[in-house]
C-alpha cells in the first residue's frame, strides 16, 4: 500500500475517480507513513480517527456519484488555521489547549471540496522564523537530511516536510515573509503565496495581517493548481479578501510560454550567496529560454531595504496583533496581584523568545515618539519596494529568482541562533513580495553537491498567478526534479 | 539611536512582558542590533512618497447592518481559563 503515498493529488483523484482505489485506503497508507515518519516532528496534533471518518464518506460518494473536486484528499493543515473542535495551537505555550468553536475559511472551502484532514502540522511560534526551531513543540527535521539533522525552514516547516516525506497528499501553509516558500525550498516541495487578498484570512491566527496570506504545498506545481482553487475566493468574513474572480489554475498548465518575459532582478545577485544556487539560477532561466521564453535584465532598486521595512512593518503588527492574549478569554493564565499581573504573567510565561523580541521591538516602533522615524518611515519605503514591482513588470510578465541565498543548514546553528539578523537575512530573496501583496511560488531545481534540495522562485503580477502557474510548470518540466 | 535600560523596561510594561533583571542588558543589546539595522531606512530619500498601508486597492465594501453571529456565550466561553454565572473571570479591579 506504500506506494499510494507516492501518487500527486491529480493522480489520486484519477484512481478514486476511476474507483482503482477508496479513500480509505489512501487515507490509511497516510496515516501508516506519519506514524514511519514521526521522527521528523511534522505533526503536533493527529486527527486519524475522524479523518478515516471522512475517507469514509469519501468513498459513499464515490459510489453515489456525488464526488466533489478534492474527495478523499488526504491534507495535512498548518496549525494556524482554526479548525472547529480540532485543538489549535500557533505552536505556542499561549495556546497550547485551544480549541476552536469555527472553521477558517480556508480549511472550510477545503471540506466543503471533500478533503480529509490528517491533522495539524508543526510551524514557528505565531509564524515568527525562518527554520521552525522557534516552535514550543520543538524543530522539525528536514527530510532530506543527512548524518546531521537539518532544518525543514519556515514557518511551515511542518507543512513542507510533511509533504516532501510523503505524510500528507498536499498541506496548507501560509506566508508572511517567505513562511511558505523557503520551507518548500528547504524541502524539495512547491508552494504558492497568491496574491495578497486571493485567500481570505478568516480563522487564520494573525501574525501581520497586512502581510499574511494562506497558500498550498504541494509534490508538484498540478497539484498546487487544484488546491489552490478550493482554498481562493472572496469571503466576506474578511474586509480584505478579494472580490477579482477566481480562473481555474489547472488551465495555464501546459500552456505555451512563447514570448514570455523573464525578468531577472540585477540587485539579487548578492554578495555571499552559495555559487550554486548562482549556478542554478542560469540553468533555470536556459530552461525557459529554451521553451520560448524571453530573459530580461530588470532592477528593483530598493532590494537593500525590503529586510528592514519587513523588520519594522510586521513585529508592529504582529504587537499589536498578539495584543489578545491576556489570559482572560482563552489560553495560558498565570494569576499574579491584581489584573496587570495576571496579563504579565500570563504572557511572558505563554510567549517564546523570538515572538517576544518582535513584540518588544513593534511596541517600540509604535511608541510615541518614534511612530514617524521607523513605523511610518517603513510604510513609505515600501511604497517605494510596490514602485519597483510595478516599473519592473512594465519590462517583463514574470520575475524569476531563487528562493533562499543558502541550502537547508544545520538545527541549532550557531551563527543563525547568535545574531537573529543572520536568520532573518535567508528571507532576501522572499519578504519584498509579500511587502508587494504579489503572488510568488517556489519549486525545486535540483540538489546541491551535499545532496540537499534548491528553490527558485517565480514572481507574478497582482492576481496573474495564471502566468506563474504555466511558466512554473515548463520550468518543472526543464528541471525534471525527482522527488525524495 | 540605541536605546538604554530605561526604555527596555518601559517598552516591556507597555507590552505587558517581564524582562528579569538578568536578561535586561541582553535585551537591550539585541534591541539595539536591530534597531542599528532598520536605521538603514533613514538613507532612503521619501520626501513626497505616500506610506503604504495597504496593498489591496479595492474599496471596503459597506455590509447591511445586521447581526450574522451571536448569542453563542457557550462558545465564546469554551476555552476561558476562568469563568463564572456566564461571564469571564478576572481579579478585582475596583475597590
Amino acid at each position: 500500500m506504500s506506494e499510494l503515498v507516492e501518487l500527486t493529488v491529480s493522480e489520486s483523484l484519477k484512481k478514486l475517480r476511476n474507483k482503482e482505489i477508496s479513500a480509505v485506503e489512501l487515507t490509511q497508507a497516510y496515516i501508516n507513513k506519519m506514524q514511519d515518519n514521526a521522527k521528523y516532528n511534522a505533526y503536533v496534533t493527529l486527527n486519524e480517527e475522524k479523518a478515516l471518518e471522512q475517507a469514509k464518506e469519501a468513498d459513499k460518494r464515490y459510489q453515489n456519484g456525488t464526488n466533489r473536486p478534492l474527495e478523499g484528499i488526504a491534507l495535512g493543515i498548518k496549525d494556524l488555521f482554526c479548525t472547529k473542535g480540532l485543538r489549535t495551537t500557533a505552536c505556542s505555550h499561549i495556546i497550547d489547549n485551544f480549541i476552536p468553536q469555527y472553521e477558517s475559511t480556508v480549511t472550510q472551502n477545503l471540506l466543503d471540496d471533500g478533503a480529509v484532514f490528517l491533522g495539524k502540522l508543526n510551524l514557528d511560534e505565531f509564524a515568527m522564523g525562518g527554520s521552525n526551531e522557534t516552535s514550543y513543540f520543538g524543530p522539525v527535521v528536514n527530510p532530506w537530511s543527512k548524518e546531521t539533522k537539518l532544518v525543514a525552514g519556515g514557518s511551515s516547516g511542518g507543512s513542507a516536510a510533511a509533504v516532501a516525506a510523503k505524510m500528507c497528499a498536499a498541506a496548507t501553509g501560509t506566508d508572511t515573509g517567505g513562511s511558505i516558500r523557503e520551507p518548500a525550498a528547504f524541502c524539495g516541495v512547491t508552494g504558492i503565496k497568491p496574491t495578497y487578498g486571493r485567500c481570505s484570512r478568516y480563522g487564520i491566527i494573525a501574525f501581520a495581517s497586512s502581510l499574511d496570506q494562506a497558500g498550498p504545498i504541494c509534490k508538484d506545481v498540478a497539484d498546487c493548481a487544484l488546491l489552490l482553487n478550493s482554498m481562493a475566493g472572496y469571503d466576506a468574513k474578511d474586509s480584505t479578501s478579494s472580490k477579482v474572480e477566481v480562473p481555474d489554475f489547472s488551465a495555464f498548465l501546459g500552456k505555451d510560454i512563447k514570448g514570455l518575459k523573464v525578468g531577472i532582478p540585477n540587485e539579487y545577485r548578492i554578495d555571499g550567496m552559495n555559487e550554486e544556487i548562482v549556478t542554478y539560477w542560469d540553468k533555470a532561466a536556459e530552461i525557459l529560454k529554451n521553451a520560448g521564453a524571453e530573459i530580461v535584465s530588470i532592477s528593483l532598486p530598493h532590494t537593500k531595504y525590503a529586510l528592514p521595512t519587513y523588520y519594522v512593518i510586521a513585529p508592529a503588527e504582529a504587537s499589536s496583533n498578539l495584543s489578545r492574549y491576556d489570559g482572560v478569554r482563552y489560553g495560558n493564565r498565570v494569576d499574579g496581584n491584581g489584573l496587570d499581573e495576571l496579563y504579565t504573567n500570563s504572557r511572558t510565561s505563554g510567549f517564546g523568545k523570538e515572538v517576544k523580541r518582535r513584540i518588544l521591538i513593534g511596541t517600540y516602533v509604535l511608541s510615541a515618539g518614534y511612530y514617524d522615524a521607523y513605523y511610518l518611515k517603513a510604510q513609505k519605503v515600501r511604497q517605494l519596494i510596490k514602485n519597483d514591482f510595478d516599473k519592473a513588470f512594465e519590462k517583463c510578465d514574470v520575475i524569476l529568482t531563487p528562493t533562499s541565498p543558502i541550502e537547508p543548514f544545520a538545527i541549532g546553528d550557531k551563527k543563525m541562533l547568535e545574531n537573529p539578523i543572520n536568520m532573518y537575512l535567508n528571507d532576501v530573496f522572499t519578504v519584498s513580495v509579500n511587502l508587494a501583496g504579489l503572488p510568488a511560488m517556489s519549486l525545486p531545481i535540483g540538489l546541491s553537491k551535499n545532496g540537499l534540495p534548491l528553490g527558485m522562485q517565480l514572481i507574478g503580477k497582482p492576481f496573474d498567478e495564471g502566468t506563474v502557474f504555466k511558466t512554473a510548470y515548463q520550468l518543472e518540466r526543464g528541471a525534471n526534479f525527482v522527488r525524495m | 539611536m540605541a536605546i538604554d535600560n530605561n526604555t527596555v523596561r518601559q517598552i516591556a510594561f507597555l507590552a505587558k512582558l517581564k524582562v528579569e533583571p538578568d536578561k535586561l542588558e541582553e535585551t537591550k543589546e539585541e534591541f539595539n542590533k536591530i534597531l542599528a539595522w532598520v536605521e538603514e531606512l533613514r538613507e532612503v530619500n521619501t520626501d513626497n512618497v505616500e506610506p503604504l498601508v495597504s496593498v489591496n486597492n479595492e474599496s471596503l465594501t459597506l455590509r447591511e447592518d445586521k447581526i450574522s453571529a451571536g448569542h453563542n456565550a457557550k462558545e465564546i466561553l469554551a476555552n476561558a481559563p476562568a469563568q463564572e454565572f456566564g461571564y469571564f473571570v478576572v481579579p478585582k479591579v475596583v475597590e
